[in-house]
């Protein structure tokens, strides 16, 4: 048996999905910015596509910029605002992705000044202490909707209105959250925002940026103007269809919910010493359970589910190039030794009951395993 | 991570894990910390006046590698007098399981001061006695 949990890293392209783009990638192959019939279709169908998309997210299709996926757009929001502005101040939380922190840590080299704002136990931002760190020249605070690592759905609304008071630009990175939440920017109140198309059952190689009308922001690539001069280079046709696509599926998310909460009663019952990363309820991806088991480590875990079968995904630091824990563990707090236990298992629409007895079955085997082999046992922290 | 066949078999099934009753001596190291930490038990035997190690068992937290190198580790040097486990170095080790990941070398120099801690605590004990 083959069980799929590691929806968080890519989903499979729908075939409904793939269905819509394979024309682009055959006989309509045109290049969306010529002038012929080839490409004015091309043209035509991205713009259904922006427009799909738009509306998804309670935008105008002309604030949708096409990029090449979800570490793009982040570079391209927040480069983009800073090289606007020049010189100032931005805000960015511990535990956005590494392609936020890098800009940032970036950015502070080109001399930016950066506030890294620490979150609580559970991953959440809190709105009053952002409104501590705004200063006089700040100018962008990008805080992730929802955390890839710990499902950790963070209040932006409360974050957006500090934001608007200050006159400050809100960025988020919704890559994670897009289809499991509503991510109207409006509601969020979000002045840009990342999406992108491979955690949708889209392709790989597409996603978006959503620019605000009126925001001001230099493009990041520079070229023969495209995207309305946002953004060029000649536009991934097949890939922006099949993203277009992929918003209008079903997403099945109350399925994914209720198997994902099987799972985790299924972990607490069955399985003794392990620990929730992230918070309960509705303040966490329906689709996101993060375990860390204790006394055993999280890449020999993997490995063992994975000759079962079994796709997850973990943040110990023995996974990683760096041998360096997870950020977003160690800025919850997680001693080392936790975090290094820690599994991620992210739950997709098509994922049956059967697998997730199955994974069930298997996670409580091999831990049994790895802890018989471990020199630890209860008593250790 | 790109691990060799090997490695994943010692991984899946290793070899000479667990605890020995009554050990001559117990080596521990690594630290949980950084992600492994290595205990390694072993039972000595004098054979026609060499000291040989008659027996080995591991215990080990951490990743695929760390449980890799303790398991042949303990295929490397059982049976061996203590001359020859003592010339057991890490790239023996890493040799032994066809290779491991640059990244992941320092489990077998971990899999190689567990042995020669375990050594140490069994002379530091026959001084005692």
């Amino acid at each position: 048996m083959k069980a799929y949990f590691d929806h968080g890293a890519t989903t499979p392209i729908d075939p409904e999905v793939l269905k819509a783009m394979t024309p682009f990638l055959k006989q309509r192959f045109g290049n969306a910015a010529s002038l012929h019939k080839l490409g004015r279709e091309a043209s035509e169908a991205v713009e259904n596509s922006r427009e799909a998309i738009a509306k998804f997210i309670g935008a105008k299709p002309e604030e949708i910029v096409f990029t090449s996926g979800g570490t793009e757009s982040n570079n391209f929001a927040i480069k983009g605002i800073a090289f606007a502005k020049k010189k100032g101040h931005l805000i960015v939380s511990k535990i956005e992705h590494d392609c936020v922190l890098n800009s940032a840590r970036w950015l502070e080299k080109q001399g930016f000044e950066v506030t890294y704002l620490s979150v609580d136990d559970e991953g959440f931002v809190s709105p009053e202490e952002l409104r501590k760190a705004i200063q006089d020249d700040t100018f962008l605070v990008s805080v992730m909707h929802a955390n890839n690592e710990i499902g950790t759905i963070q209040p932006l609304k409360e974050i957006s209105k500090v934001c608007r008071e200050k006159g400050v630009l809100l960025h988020s990175d919704a890559c994670q959250s897009l289809t499991k939440v509503s991510v109207n920017i409006d509601d969020l109140g979000v002045d840009l925002m990342t999406i992108n198309s491979h955690k949708i059952y889209g392709p790989k190689g597409v996603g978006a940026l959503y620019i605000r009308k009126g925001v001001k922001i230099d493009p990041y690539f520079s070229g023969g103007g495209h995207e309305n001069g946002k953004r060029s280079g000649t536009l991934n046709v097949p890939g922006i269809i099949g993203f277009g696509k992929s918003v209008q599926i079903n997403h099945k998310v109350g399925h994914v919910k209720k198997l994902r909460n099987i799972f985790m009663k299924g972990v607490e019952k069955r399985i003794s010493d392990v620990k929730l990363n992230g918070p309960r309820g509705d303040k966490r991806l329906a689709n996101n359970a993060n375990y860390s088991f204790k006394y055993i480590e999280g890449e020999g875990l993997l490995f063992r589910l994975d000759s079962h079968g079994i796709a997850v995904s973990t943040a110990s630091a023995c996974a990683s190039n760096t041998l360096e824990p997870s950020h977003v563990l160690t800025s919850i707090g997680l001693p080392h030794e936790i975090a290094h236990g820690a599994i991620r298992f992210t739950f997709g629409k098509d994922n049956t009951l059967q697998e997730v007895e199955y994974v069930l079955d298997k996670l409580e085997k091999e831990v049994k395993e790895l802890r018989k082999m471990s020199p630890y046992k209860r008593g250790w922290k | 991570m790109n691990y060799g066949k090997k490695v994943l078999e010692h991984f899946t099934k290793p070899h000479n894990m667990g605890e020995l009753k009554n050990p001559d001596g117990v080596g521990k190291v690594g630290n949980p910390r950084c992600g492994d930490e290595m205990w390694i038990y072993i039972k000595i035997t004098k054979k026609r006046g060499e000291e040989v190690i008659k027996d080995i068992k591991f215990k080990t937290f951490g990743c695929v590698s760390a449980i890799a190198t303790s398991s042949v580790l303990t295929d490397l040097v059982k049976g061996k007098t203590m001359e020859q486990a003592l010339l057991v170095d890490n790239k023996d080790v890493a040799k032994a399981l066809g290779g491991l990941p640059p990244i992941k070398m320092h489990c077998s120099v971990l899999a190689e001061e567990g042995l020669k801690a375990a050594i140490k605590d069994y002379k530091k004990r026959l001084k005692k006695v």
